[in-house]
Parts: structure tokens; sequence; C-alpha cells
């Protein structure tokens, strides 16, 4: 029997009806249709799914849709602000912070998380903050690199 | 895949509980739902019901009284890794959460139901019974309490009857000169333990002499358990090298460990009897300054 689930997505309102089995990445990438927040693993390990609830970086592999329920969700679809994208987002370009890309989201979203949390972390306290997230290419050197930057103020929020 | 099943989302213990006495073993608890999730992914866990208890928001506090610390069964891992006070006062319950998992895992999962899900390579059991915690279940008819260390009774089994929730985790204040840590040997930092070693020390005033100990072992046995053959090697001595070198290698022998994909039990037996030293050093080192 399906439940219904009243959530915000990007600010975006929803009100919809899923199975109770549904995970939050599959509300998000086959209902919502955003398909940035990515199903890696499947076992909240690899971290590419992650998102923020209600501001803390969760695995959305690893989360019943329904207990979003009243909550606010942001995907890497929220980062930019119109056509602008955030400080992280740029800094990941210019740093060249990804390979494949598969783990970038989940990469943008738990480093999001961090700087809301600690706007200045130590290089320690940047890798605890991706410890959750894998990069099977390996390019981490240059994911620190860029949150790096951003901690330094390279980069300006969009207004 | 998961298999379907009928999701409840209580707001209050009492509801709750109304409902695990409904649907009694048909029926599974979920709450961060970081490690059922998993099992239900693989098909070995497959309930009828599931009752989510995520949104009960009276078992979610940390309260500290001159009996010791109060914490709600559905407080998260990063809260607990996060509260000040209980950094300041139980510091070595921040270091096991910090250990725990990812940030993200620590955020959705409870410590609850890491202890529900009885996984004797779980980081909370074993601090847990070094602090000497005892546990509230409550049921329709009424409450009881355990100590930490019978509350796993095998492999993913916990003392928890059909129809009963675990509500809250007792810390008492902790004696004057005791000192308390953990620490875990993994390969992958943030993975589960290989083996999980939490030493309490409390020294007698002035002597020196080790008044208690509680040693407790994760992933050694088929569940969080404590050495006390190891404890009685202690008890009563003034703590030297040579007797938490005797200590290690008692509890390397009490402990039951299995070989699997992380190690062999003759390698857990070596990591006992190795960290079991380290962490009685640093714990008699802590007590001294307490």
């Amino acid at each position: 029997m399906k439940k219904e689930l009243k959530f915000k997505v990007n600010g975006q309102p929803y009100e919809l009806y899923v199975k109770p089995k549904t995970l939050l990445v599959e509300v998000l990438r086959d209902v919502v249709g955003l398909t940035g927040t990515k199903r890696g693993c499947n076992s909240s390990s690899c971290g590419a799914c992650t998102v923020m609830l209600n501001g803390m970086a969760v695995k959305s592999c690893s989360i019943l849709a329904l207990q979003a329920n009243g909550s606010e969700v942001v995907t890497v679809e929220g980062l930019a602000k119109g056509a602008e994208l955030s400080p992280l987002q740029k800094a990941f370009l210019d740093y060249g912070s990804y390979q494949c890309g598969f783990c970038t989201s989940g990469m943008l979203m738990a480093s999001t998380a961090l700087l809301a949390e600690n706007p200045k972390p130590t290089k320690e306290q940047i890798k605890e903050g991706i410890d959750g997230n894998i990069c099977r290419c390996t390019g981490y050197n240059s994911i620190i690199r860029a949150v790096t930057a951003v901690v330094k103020g390279e980069y300006k929020e969009a207004k | 895949m998961i298999k379907d099943f009928e999701h409840f989302a209580p707001k209050t213990l009492k509801e709750a509980l109304a409902l695990l006495d409904k649907y009694q073993d048909d029926c599974k608890v979920i709450c961060g739902g970081q490690s059922l999730l998993i099992l239900m992914r693989q098909g070995l866990v497959a309930p009828k019901y599931l009752v989510d208890i995520k949104g009960i928001s009276e078992l979610n506090y940390i309260k500290d009284g001159k009996d010791g610390l109060k914490i709600g069964a559905l407080t998260t891992h990063r809260t607990i890794e996060k509260s000040p006070l209980i950094k300041k006062k139980y510091p070595v319950l921040v270091e096991m959460e910090n250990r725990l998992a990812s940030i993200q895992t620590r955020n959705w999962g409870t410590i609850g139901g890491n202890i529900c899900h009885g996984d004797p390579a779980g980081d909370p059991a074993p601090v847990l019974i070094a602090l000497n915690a005892t546990l509230t279940v409550a049921g329709t008819k009424g409450e009881r309490n355990m100590p930490a260390e019978d509350f796993t009774l095998d492999y993913f089994e916990t003392a928890l009857g059909a129809g009963e929730l675990l509500t809250e985790i007792q810390i008492p204040a902790p004696p004057p000169r005791t000192g308390t840590v953990y620490t875990k040997f993994n390969i992958i930092e943030s993975d589960l333990a290989t083996v999980g070693v939490a030493v309490s020390v409390t020294l007698g005033a002035g002597d020196g002499v080790c008044q208690d100990v509680r040693i407790a072992l994760g992933a050694a046995a088929p569940m969080a358990m404590r050495a006390k053959k190891a404890e009685a090697v202690l008890k009563g001595k003034k703590i030297t090298d040579a007797l938490l070198k005797e200590a290690g290698e008692v509890a390397s022998t009490e402990a039951e460990p299995i070989s699997d994909i992380a190690a062999s039990e003759e390698y857990r037996r070596e990591l006992v009897k190795v960290l079991v030293k380290r962490m009685g050093n640093e714990a008699l080192a802590r007590a001294k300054k307490a």
C-alpha cells in the first residue's frame, strides 16, 4: 500500500505517494527526476548518493523515502543559484576535482555539509568530511585542494 | 530487492509499543536503518510490518544528572559526538563515535539502533560495558533494566523480547580517579572493528592501586564481551607493564573470535593481546590525570 510523502526538494514542495520500501535515492531519481544524485554501492559504503536532509549529509540509499516526510532535501541540483554555480562547484571545476565524475555529486554534498557546519576546516577535518565518500578514480587530492581553495576564500558565494 | 512491507510511523513510545505488541515477531523496528536496510536489501530480513520509530522525539535526548548520564535510544551518533557535555565528562564516547562509520551514517544512525542490531563488531557496546552502563527496555507491561553486558546474547541476537523496545542508556557518573579508553583495529578508517577494546581503570586514593577495572572486547566473540579473567589479573594490584602484558594474554585466551573476511582467529587473538595491554596503559594514564 502506498503512503503519502510530503517533502521539499531544493525548495520545491512535493506531494507523492510511494511504496514504503522505496528508498530516498529512488524517489529523488525515479519520481522527482533529479538524477544528479547517483546510486553507487547501494550499501551505504560509497557515498555517491549523499544528499542533505534538513542540513545534514546523509546517504540516500540507506534511508526510507518515508523517513524524509516533512523534511527539506537538497540535492546537487540545488547547489547552484540560477545559472551561477556554488563556490564548491566552481572550485571542483577549476581544480579538476573529478575524473569519471560519478562520485562528484556526493563529494559536493558532503563537502557542502561540512562547510555549512564548519566554514574553516583543517585539512584533517576536510578528509574526515569526505571520509564516507569513495572516489574510485582516486582523485582525492584534487578534491581536497578544491575544498581548501573555498575555505581560503578564493571563491565568492553567488548572490 | 527489498520485499514489500507495511509501514507504521508512531509518534509516541506508547503507540510504538502497542504496534510491537500487536505484530510481535512479524514486525521489525527501524530507526536510522543504517544496518537494517542493508540486511533487508540482501533479503536476510523480510518483515511484514516495519515499525519506524525515528519520529518518536521523546526518546531523543541527552540528560546529565548527579547519578550520571542518560541517553535516549534515538540519539544519533553525531549528536553524541558533538555534545560538549559528553566530551567534557565522558570523552571516550566521543572518541568512539568519531571512529564509527562515516559522518553521513552517524548523522542518521542512532546509538540505540546500533546496540539493538547486535553486531559483535559494533563500537558502542564495548564502551558501554566498560562504562558500566545500564539499558532500559520497555514493553506494554512495563520497563526492565539490564547491564549493557547482558544485552547481546549471540550474533545479531539481543535480550529484547518480542514487543520490547530499548528506550534509554544510563551511564553512572565515573568514580574519582577513573580513566576509560577505547580503540579498534581496522584496515579502512570508518570500517567496522576487526577487534575493538575498551578498558576502564579506577585507582584507589593515594596508593595508586587498581581498585576496579573493566575490560570489554568487540568483534572477539559472538557478542561484545567482558574479559573478566583479564580484569582479575589487574584488580587490587598496582598496575605494571608486566601485569598488563599478562592481562592481554589472559584476555586473548578467554576471547572466542572467529575467522572471517577481516581477519583469522589467530590474528584476532593477537590483536586482543596487544590492544588490551595498550588500552590498559592508556586507561591507567588517564585515571592518574582524572
